[in-house]
C-alpha cells in the first residue's frame, strides 16, 4: 500500500510537470487552432534564459518572472513575424505545422549554440519535503501543483469573464466573423502566442528546478508526454490539460512500476499508445468540445 | 439625404481569378438597397470587397471616408456591420456570448439593454440564450447573426444572401422583422439576394449583377416592371 | 437574357482537345530523351570520378531520396502529414541488420522482408490515421518517431540498443571489377530509379488521381466514388514501404545501426527533404535529399551545430516564400517564362495544373459562390 502511495505521489509529481507544458499547448490551440510542435523548445529557450538571469545574480523567483515577461514578447513576435506570413490556420495548417517544426529545430540548435550542450546546474526552489505519514511529498511538487491551480484559475477568469477572453474564444471559433465584429484578430493571435510562451517559460523553469540540471534534450521527450496529456484532456480545455497531465503521470508511473515488462524505456511508448487510443475512440478528449464539422 | 456608401469602378476577385469588373453603386442613408443576381454573378464578392475582406481596386467611400484597402475590423468600427453568407455564427459560443461579442466595438453602458431588446424582438433567441450557437437551426442562426450585427448599432447593415438555406416562410418573416427594425433604428440596409421576389418587396432601390458587372439598376418598382428582370429573376 | 456565370474554368469549349500520347509532341519527347540520357550519363559516371568518401555521401542521398519519395507520396500527393518516417526507415534498417548479422541472410533477400514489414507497419499506422485529422496525425507520427529509438533500446539484446550493431559488409562481387562504394552506388541507384519510375507511373494513373483528389477535397472525392479509407491506408503502407526499403538499403551502404540514428531528427530531415525539393513533384525528393545531405558540408567549419538551425530557417522561409520548394520555384519560373514568350493563339494553362503544384499549402484561396 505504501508503495502504491509512493508511486501515486511520484506519478502526480511527474504528471504536474506534463500538465505545465500541456497547458501551453492547449493555450496555443485554443487561441489559434494550431498544434505548436515548437512549444517545448520555446520553453527550453526560456528556461535557459532563466538560468542565465540567475547566473547574472537574479534570485530564482525574479528570474522566472522576468523570463516569463520576455517569453510573452518573444511569443507574440514569433506569431507576428513567422507564423502569420505563412497564412491562416483554416487553409494552410500543413504549412504552419512545418514552420513550427522549423522553429523546433532552430530553437533547439540555438540553445546548444549559445549555451553549449553540457548540462547546467539549476537551483532547486525547495529542498524540504512534507511528511504525510503514509508517504512524503516534496514541497517542490506541491508548489508545482499550486502553480497549476493558480494558472487554471487565472485562465478561467480571463477566458470566461473578460472581454479579451471572449474575443480570443471568438477568434478561435471563427476568425472571419471575428473581424466582422471588429476584433483585431492579429492582436489576439499575438496575445495567444505570448500567453502560451509565458506559461511554457514558467513550466520549463519549474521543471528544470525540480531536476536541478538543464541540457538541450530536456524538452523533446517531455513534449510527447505533454501532447499525450493534452490529447487525453482535450486540446481546447485548460482543465483537461491539467487533469490529463496528472492522469498520464500517474498511469505511466504505475505501468512502469507494476508491469515490469514495460520498464523505463517503454514508458513513452505507453504514452504514445494512449494518444493513439484516445484519438481513435474519443478525439475530443475528456473535457474537450466535440468538433462540429461544418459541411 | 447623405450618401452613405459609394463604390466606383470596383474590381476584384480571388487570386488569379477576377470576379468583379468595375461595379458602381451608391447607398443613401435610410435606404434599403438590394443587389440581385444569380449564383456566380459576384454578389458575395461585391460585399466582401466593400468590407475589406478581399483585395479590391477602385474607390469605396463610407460617409465620405475612403475605406478601400482597410481591414474589415477597421471598417466595422466606422459603423458598418456585415452578416456574412452562411451566417458566420460563432458556433462554439453561446447565443448570449454571440450577442455580447457583437457589441465588441462599443464601450457604452447600454449593451445589456440592447441585448434585452433583441431578445424581445427575437424570442427564440431568448429561449436559447445559454445554448451553444452551433446547435441551432439555420433560421435561428440567421436570426442570431442579424441580432449580433445589430448589437454594434451600425449605420449600415450589409446582408449576404440571408435567405440561403432557409425555408421561404421563415425568410419572409425575417425580412419583415428586418425592415421594421431598420426603420426603428434609422439604419441603412444593403442586401445581396438571390431571391429577387422577397428582396424587391422590401427594397427601395436595386441593382442587377451579372458576370461581375451591373446590368440594370433602378427603384424597386422599376425593376419589378422591367420585362427582362421579371423573366430572369422573378419568374414571370 | 440569362444570367451568365462569372466563375472561371478551363476555357476549352470550342477549342480542340490537346493531343495525347508519347509521340504526340515529338519536340517535347526529343527534349526529354536528351535530358534523360544526359542525366543518366552523369549519374553513371559520378562514382568513377569522386573519391570513396563522396560516393558514400551520394549513397546516403540516394537512400534519403527513396524515403523522401515515399513521404512525398503520403504528404504531397495524399495530404496526410507524417513526422515519423524515420521510424519506418529504421524498421527497414534493423530488419536488414538483424537478418544479415544474426541469421545469415543475403543483403538482397532482406530487402523483401524490410519492404513487407514496413508496409504492414504503415498500414497499422494508417488505419487509426483514418480517424485522426491533419494536425493530430502529425502529432501521432511525431510520437512514433520519438518512441521508436526507445523501443529499440528496450530490446537491446536483439538490436544492440544504443551501442548499436555491426553488420557484415555488403561487398562488391569480383566479376564487376568495382570498388565497394561504387558497387553500392550502382545497386542503390538501380533501386532508386525503379522506385521513382514506379511512383511516377502510380501518380499519373487512376490510382494517383484518386489520391490527389482525396488530398484536395475529401468530400468531393468520396462523392465521386473514391474509396477514401482504402486509398488513405494503402498510401500510408506504400509510403512506409518505400521508407523501409530506403532504410534497408542504407545498411547496404553503412554497416552500422544504432537506436539514435533513426529518431526524430531523421524524420524531420526527411520532411525537410520533401519540402525543400518540392512536395507533390516526382523529382523534388531527389533534390531535397541532396540538399539535406550536403548542406552541413557547405556550412563554415566553425559552426557545425548550426545545421539544424539552418534547416529550421530554411523550412520557415520556404513556407513563407516558396511553399512549392525548389521544383515549385522552377515550375513557377518556367510557367512565367512560357506565358511571357508564348504566342497568343495557344490556350491558357488549364487550372488543373494549380492542383499539382499547390504543394503543401493545399487548395489556396476559396471561391465563394456569387
Amino acid at each position: 500500500m505504501e508503495l502504491f502511495l509512493d508511486r501515486l505521489v511520484i506519478g502526480l509529481g511527474q504528471g504536474a510537470i506534463y500538465a505545465l507544458l500541456a497547458l501551453a499547448l492547449v493555450l496555443i490551440y485554443r487561441s489559434t487552432g494550431l498544434l505548436n510542435f515548437a512549444q517545448g523548445e520555446m520553453a527550453l529557450f526560456s528556461t535557459y534564459v532563466t538560468w542565465q538571469l540567475i547566473e547574472w545574480g537574479l534570485p530564482l523567483a525574479l528570474a522566472i518572472l522576468v523570463s516569463m515577461g520576455l517569453a510573452f514578447l518573444g511569443g507574440a513576435a514569433i506569431e507576428r513575424a513567422i507564423i502569420r506570413p505563412v497564412g491562416d490556420v483554416e487553409h494552410n495548417s500543413l504549412s504552419i505545422v512545418i514552420v513550427t517544426i522549423g522553429l523546433f529545430l532552430a530553437f533547439n540548435a540555438l540553445v546548444g549554440w549559445i549555451w553549449g550542450s553540457d548540462g547546467k546546474i539549476f537551483p532547486k526552489a525547495f529542498t524540504s519535503t512534507l511528511d504525510l505519514g503514509v508517504t512524503t511529498v516534496s514541497w517542490q511538487t506541491l508548489t508545482i501543483l499550486l502553480v497549476l491551480v493558480a494558472e487554471l484559475a487565472v485562465l478561467f477568469l480571463v477566458f470566461q469573464k473578460t472581454k479579451l477572453g471572449l474575443a480570443m474564444r471568438a477568434v478561435s471559433s471563427n476568425s472571419e466573423s471575428s473581424r466582422l465584429v471588429g476584433i483585431r484578430v492579429g492582436r489576439m493571435l499575438m496575445f495567444g502566442w505570448g500567453l502560451a510562451a509565458t506559461v511554457g517559460a514558467l513550466g520549463g523553469s519549474l521543471y528544470a528546478s525540480q531536476l536541478t540540471t538543464l541540457d538541450p534534450s530536456l524538452m523533446a521527450v517531455l513534449l510527447i508526454y505533454a501532447f499525450a496529456a493534452a490529447t487525453l484532456g482535450g486540446f481546447d480545455s485548460p482543465l483537461g490539460a491539467v487533469v490529463g497531465g496528472l492522469i498520464v503521470g500517474v498511469v505511466t508511473v504505475m505501468a512502469e512500476g507494476y508491469i515490469s515488462w514495460i520498464g523505463g524505456d517503454l514508458k513513452l511508448a505507453f504514452a504514445f499508445v494512449l494518444i493513439l487510443i484516445v484519438l481513435t475512440v474519443r478525439p475530443q478528449g475528456l473535457f474537450g468540445k466535440e468538433q462540429v464539422t461544418r459541411v | 439625404m447623405t450618401r452613405l456608401l459609394e463604390a466606383t469602378g470596383l474590381t476584384g476577385g480571388y487570386g488569379q481569378i477576377q470576379v468583379l469588373f468595375g461595379i458602381d453603386l451608391t447607398v443613401d442613408e435610410g435606404e434599403v438597397v438590394v443587389v440581385l443576381g444569380a449564383n456566380g454573378a459576384g454578389k458575395t464578392t461585391t460585399l466582401r470587397a466593400l468590407c475589406g475582406m478581399i483585395q479590391a481596386k477602385g474607390a469605396v467611400t463610407f460617409d465620405g471616408q475612403s475605406i478601400l484597402g482597410r481591414k474589415p475590423e477597421e471598417i466595422v468600427r466606422l459603423g458598418v456591420a456585415h452578416v456574412p453568407q452562411g451566417r458566420g455564427t460563432f458556433a462554439d459560443l453561446t447565443v448570449e456570448e454571440n450577442l455580447r461579442v457583437g457589441a465588441y466595438v462599443r464601450t457604452d453602458a447600454e449593451i445589456g439593454a440592447d441585448m434585452d431588446r433583441w431578445y424581445t424582438t427575437f424570442p427564440r433567441l431568448a429561449e436559447r440564450r445559454e445554448q451553444i450557437a452551433g446547435n441551432m437551426s439555420g433560421g435561428e442562426q440567421q436570426m442570431l447573426a442579424i441580432a449580433r450585427a445589430l448589437m454594434s448599432r451600425p449605420r449600415l447593415l450589409l446582408l449576404d444572401e440571408p435567405s440561403l438555406g432557409l425555408a421561404p416562410l421563415i425568410t419572409r418573416g425575417l425580412f419583415e422583422q428586418l425592415t421594421e427594425v431598420s426603420r426603428e433604428m434609422a439604419m441603412t440596409l444593403l442586401i445581396v439576394e438571390q431571391n429577387a421576389n422577397l428582396a424587391l418587396d422590401i427594397a427601395d432601390r436595386g441593382y442587377v449583377l451579372e458576370a461581375g458587372t451591373i446590368v440594370t439598376s433602378g427603384t424597386a418598382a422599376e425593376l419589378k416592371s422591367d420585362e427582362a428582370v421579371r423573366k430572369a429573376y422573378l419568374g414571370y | 437574357m440569362t444570367a451568365t456565370s462569372a466563375s472561371s474554368g478551363p476555357a476549352t469549349v470550342g477549342s480542340p482537345a490537346p493531343p495525347t500520347g508519347l509521340f504526340a509532341d515529338p519536340r517535347r519527347l526529343a527534349v526529354r530523351v536528351v535530358v534523360t540520357v544526359a542525366v543518366g550519363a552523369v549519374l553513371l559516371y559520378l562514382p568513377q570520378y569522386f573519391p570513396a568518401f563522396r560516393v558514400g555521401q551520394f549513397n546516403i542521398v540516394i537512400c534519403y531520396a527513396i524515403a523522401a519519395l515515399g513521404l512525398n507520396l503520403l504528404t504531397g500527393y495524399n495530404g496526410q502529414i507524417s513526422i515519423g518516417h524515420g521510424a519506418f526507415f529504421g524498421v527497414g534498417a534493423y530488419t536488414t541488420a538483424i537478418l544479415v548479422a544474426d541469421h545469415g541472410w543475403s543483403h538482397f533477400a532482406t530487402l523483401g522482408a524490410a519492404a513487407v514489414i514496413a508496409f504492414v507497419l504503415g498500414v497499422l499506422v494508417g488505419i487509426p490515421a483514418l480517424r485522426i485529422r491533419g494536425l493530430y496525425l502529425a502529432l501521432v507520427t511525431l510520437a512514433l518517431a520519438t518512441v521508436f529509438p526507445q523501443i529499440i533500446k528496450r530490446f537491446s539484446d536483439v538490436t544492440g540498443g544504443a551501442q548499436g550493431m555491426r553488420v557484415p559488409k555488403f561487398r562488391a562481387p569480383d566479376w564487376t571489377g568495382l570498388k565497394d562504394d561504387q558497387w553500392k552506388y550502382y545497386v542503390l541507384l538501380t533501386f532508386a530509379v525503379v522506385s521513382f519510375v514506379l511512383v511516377r507511373n502510380l501518380v499519373r494513373s487512376r490510382v494517383g488521381r484518386a489520391l490527389i483528389a482525396t488530398r484536395d477535397n475529401e468530400t468531393a472525392a468520396e462523392v465521386l466514388g473514391v474509396n477514401l479509407a482504402f486509398y488513405k491506408v494503402i498510401t500510408f503502407g506504400v509510403s512506409a514501404m518505400l521508407a523501409g526499403i530506403a532504410g534497408s538499403l542504407s545498411v547496404f551502404n553503412d554497416p552500422f545501426v544504432s537506436a539514435d540514428k533513426y529518431g526524430i531528427n531523421l524524420s524531420i530531415i526527411l520532411l525537410v527533404a520533401v519540402v525543400v525539393g518540392g512536395a507533390a513533384t516526382i523529382f523534388g525528393p531527389a533534390f531535397g535529399a541532396f540538399f539535406v545531405v550536403f548542406l552541413p558540408d557547405w556550412l563554415p567549419q566553425k559552426y557545425p551545430q548550426l545545421s539544424p538551425v539552418l534547416f529550421g530557417a530554411v523550412l520557415i522561409l520556404l513556407m513563407m516564400v516558396a511553399p512549392g520548394g525548389f521544383l515549385g520555384l522552377v515550375r513557377q519560373i518556367t510557367a512565367w517564362a512560357k506565358l511571357r514568350f508564348r504566342s497568343s493563339s495557344s490556350p491558357p494553362p488549364a487550372p488543373s495544373a494549380v492542383g499539382e503544384t499547390a504543394a503543401i499549402t493545399g487548395s489556396g484561396d476559396e471561391l465563394a459562390s456569387g
